[in-house]
């Protein structure tokens, strides 16, 4: 108890240590919670759904807080689902076995940019004749724009970046040449270029029904240009999906496989040190081979061959560190406690070889050790990342280091989607410089030569 | 330590005066002789073990390449697809019935694994196998091809290994002699802000180079378009070689600078806190009592004892270089041996992917052969050979 106050009091003369420690204990939380709040299985469904869950998401947009550092504003996305009652909704006899319903979805437009994609998806029950849908755009300056119409299917969608006759008809009444819909619609036609006009939209969907039990919902989408407090990738992906839980995964890959390869190694180098003799020297000479076989090509052919799982790779990791040359470190330091009388003294009383080595050896030398521990931590985080730029990443799991592999192999920095690279290799380095500033005011305070330099 | 460094002087002073000067050549000759026998059967002895270490761990690696028959589906599938199409282009053969065309292609098809070995039990192959890959004399990569469009595995790597070695043979000089200048500097004026502020930037080399590498191509590449985003040379590589070695330096500039920002904080400070470390010694104290300079102090009583393990750093640094080579050459293009790993993993290459482990095992035996060598030369307890445990 005594040991621990002096340790916090030393402690405190490090604020960077201390700042390390509120880093990691952040770290710590959000993996506690984010498995809690979005369960594995949730979290798969979010990042690996398909189509279905990402297709109001827009693509490639930039986190919505990237409005602060830009000029004006750019659009959000913006969703109406009659099926979760959004907009005003009403239905219509037109005569016996003939219904209208009428979708109404009102929207204030205060953006200084358009949206990429603009779509209407429809869901329809029918037995044989298709429901037929209607579409008219109203603007703020009181026109209104005949967009289209369609028969629905089970599900259909219009798309309007793709409708070359609404193109060209919108052309015609604004002059401007090349501008799919979804722009046009949009465009201030009082203004010399392509300007959008601010203020309130509607969209009337009119859905005729020509059955009795046929129904009809309706999705209008307008895709903005930022989304969400992450983004979204080139699959219209919410990207803080993967971020949150990256987070839970590198925490205990880094953990885990720091405290795995430190606590064999060292376990190792005692068995050695204190049996000595051709042990000492068997030990010795697999250190020296697994010297040379080289770390990371061994995992990148196991996971080009056999399985990219994450554990699987923790294993090997944990497996190829066990001989590590830090064993020739924890050697000379096992060396030296060895010849320490209270040795002696266990045995005299008779302790037997392995409560040595386990009760009186290993935690003599457990504080030294503590803060390379903590050093290790991060190269591990970095490793994984590591493997999933090389493409090795898990096939199943979002990680940070995916996010960095989507991001660089879909050209992020040269198409100059920043995010997409910044924000998992933020979250990389906090992980890496918490556990870095934590180690070496430890290390400082635990190596009493280190201390007074 | 330090007895062993002040001996000699003593030594000198002390018999020289009553023993015959004839004689005492004669043993010294003697001496050299015996020393220069031990260091050759020194390093002869580290060459075989090492030459073992590798096999045992390229071994190893052909384990691993094959626990799920993978080489061997491998060249079976080669064979069979080679013995067909040659089959398929024959117009007699095409002209027989089915079902003897069928025989014919399987007696073929058997004759050729036999051929190749693969009709052994494995223990027998993979140590035939071990003999390819020690030799790299693993035939035909599947996918890549070398940039003058051979096949041949050896040519594919041996033609990218000097582009990697130029790379990070500057990065890692360059980081070495940086860091041990200004560790020497610091730990002379430690105390001071630039002291601190190593002090408080070491924790940067948590993040590996390739880290740095994408927040450099971000900053200079993407938003200045100062520097290429990659590559070795530009497009269309220029004729004049002055104009050439110029664009591949300009693309070296910032992977060589992510390796030194990832590596030099760190690496400042370790130098810093050894060389601190080493001041405070006993010899060093008297040293400064017999009132020499500080270069002197410094050449002779700092630098001279620890010259074997600024030696092991600038093994160890090398070492973890190699791995390090194959993203950041990935991120950076660099067509280098990492990228061709990469690339290989990428069309799922196996007999490259092979070669380039192998490969790696052999940079590293070299890093360590190196050192050995090295500190057989420099390390007194080597070369005297009165040596015993190192630990």
């Amino acid at each position: 108890m005594i040991r621990l106050r002096r340790f916090l009091t030393e402690l405190r003369r490090y604020p960077s240590a201390l700042a390390g420690i509120i880093i990691i204990l952040l770290l710590l939380i959000t993996s506690i919670v984010v498995p809690i709040m979005t369960p594995y299985s949730e979290a798969l469904r979010l990042w690996r759904g398909g189509e279905d869950i990402w297709a109001q998401y827009p693509r490639n947009a930039w986190p919505v807080w990237y409005n602060l550092f830009v000029e004006g504003t750019l659009p959000e996305t913006i969703v109406f689902d009659s099926s979760k009652e959004d907009g005003v909704i009403t239905e219509q006899q037109l005569s016996e076995g003939t219904r209208e319903i009428l979708f109404s979805y009102e929207f204030d437009y205060q953006y200084d940019d358009f949206p990429p994609e603009m779509n209407v998806f429809t869901k329809a029950k029918y037995t044989e004749k298709q429901p037929f849908v209607e579409m008219t755009w109203y603007t703020p300056d009181g026109r209104d724009i005949r967009l289209g119409e369609f028969s629905s299917g089970p599900t259909t969608s219009f798309r309007f970046a793709q409708e070359e006759r609404l193109q060209r008809r919108l052309e015609r009444e604004t002059g401007i040449d090349n501008v799919a819909a979804n722009k046009a619609l949009f465009d201030d036609p009082s203004q010399e270029g392509l300007q959008p006009l601010k203020g309130t939209y509607r969209i009337e969907l009119a859905g005729l029904l020509f059955e009795e039990d046929s129904e009809l919902e309706t999705t209008f989408v307008s895709y903005g240009l930022v989304h969400g407090i992450a983004g979204t990738d080139h699959r219209r992906r919410d990207l803080s999906v993967a971020l949150l839980w990256g987070t839970p995964i590198a925490m205990a890959f880094g953990l885990l496989a720091a405290i795995g390869t430190t606590v064999t190694t060292m376990g190792i180098a005692a068995v050695g040190v204190w049996y000595g003799g051709w042990l000492d020297g068997l030990i010795q000479r697999i250190t020296e081979i697994n010297a040379i076989i080289p770390l990371l090509p061994i995992l990148i052919m196991v996971g080009t061959f056999y399985s990219r799982s994450i554990w699987l790779m923790l294993g090997l990791v944990i497996l190829l560190s066990i001989f590590g040359l830090s064993i020739k470190n924890y050697r000379a330091i096992f060396l030296q406690v060895r010849e320490l009388p209270y040795i002696d003294a266990a045995k005299a009383y008779g302790a037997g070889n392995l409560r040595i080595i386990f009760r009186y050896l290993i935690p003599r030398v457990l504080p030294l050790i503590i803060p390379s521990l903590i050093l290790l931590i991060p190269s591990f985080v970095f490793l994984e990342a590591s493997l999933a730029v090389l493409g090795l990443g898990d096939p199943v799991l979002p990680t940070w280091g995916k996010l960095i592999n989507d991001a660089n192999s879909e050209g992020a920095l040269f198409n100059g989607f920043y995010y997409w690279i910044l924000e998992p290799a933020g979250l990389l380095m906090l992980a890496g410089f918490g556990f870095a500033l934590v180690g070496f005011a430890l290390d400082r305070i635990f190596n009493p030569r280190l201390r007074e330099l | 330590m330090s007895q062993e460094i002040l001996q000699p002087e003593f030594s000198d002073e002390v018999f020289s005066q009553d023993v015959d000067l004839d004689e005492m050549r004669a043993t010294e000759r003697k001496a050299k002789r015996q020393a220069t026998v031990r260091m050759i059967r020194y390093t002869l002895l580290k060459l075989l073990a090492l030459i073992f270490t590798v096999a045992v761990g390229v071994y190893f690696t052909v384990l691993i390449a094959n626990m799920g028959g993978y080489v061997d589906e491998i060249r079976r599938g080669q064979i069979r697809e080679t013995i067909v199409l040659a089959a398929s282009l024959d117009p007699e053969f095409r002209q027989l019935p089915e079902s003897e065309r069928t025989a014919i292609i399987e007696q073929r098809v058997a004759n050729e694994e036999a051929r190749y070995g693969l009709d052994r039990p494995f223990i027998l192959r993979s140590f035939s196998y071990l003999a390819d890959a020690m030799t790299l004399n693993l035939g035909f990569s599947q996918q890549l091809s070398s940039d003058s469009g051979s096949r041949l595995v050896r040519n594919i790597i041996l033609e990218r290994l000097p582009s990697t070695l130029v790379l990070f043979g500057t990065s890692n000089l360059l980081l070495f002699f940086i860091s041990l200048f200004f560790g020497l500097t610091l730990s002379r004026r430690y105390g001071s802000i630039s002291d601190k502020l190593v002090l408080g930037l070491a924790p940067t080399s948590a993040a590996p180079a390739w880290f740095y590498g994408l927040f450099l191509i971000l900053i200079f590449a993407g938003l200045f378009s100062l520097l290429p985003f990659g590559g070795m040379v530009s497009a269309p590589p220029p004729d004049n070689p002055l104009d050439y070695s110029l664009s591949v330096l300009q693309h070296m500039i910032l992977p060589v600078g992510a390796w030194l920002i990832s590596g030099i904080f760190l690496t400042i400070y370790q130098w810093r806190t050894f060389f601190l470390i080493y001041a405070s010694e006993d010899y060093v104290d008297m040293a400064k009592a017999k009132g020499l300079t500080d270069r002197m102090i410094e050449r002779r009583y700092v630098l001279r004892p620890t010259l074997p393990n600024i030696i092991t750093q600038f093994a160890l640094l090398l070492i973890t270089l190699w791995t390090g080579a194959i993203i950041l050459e990935t991120v950076f293009n660099w067509p280098g041996i990492g990228q061709l790993y990469f690339r290989a993993i990428g069309v799922f290459d196996i007999p490259v992917i092979l070669a380039n482990t192998v490969v790696y095992a052999y940079l590293l035996a070299l890093t360590v052969f190196l050192l050995d060598f090295i500190y057989a030369l420099v390390d007194p307890r080597v070369r005297i050979g009165g040596g015993g445990e190192k630990s």
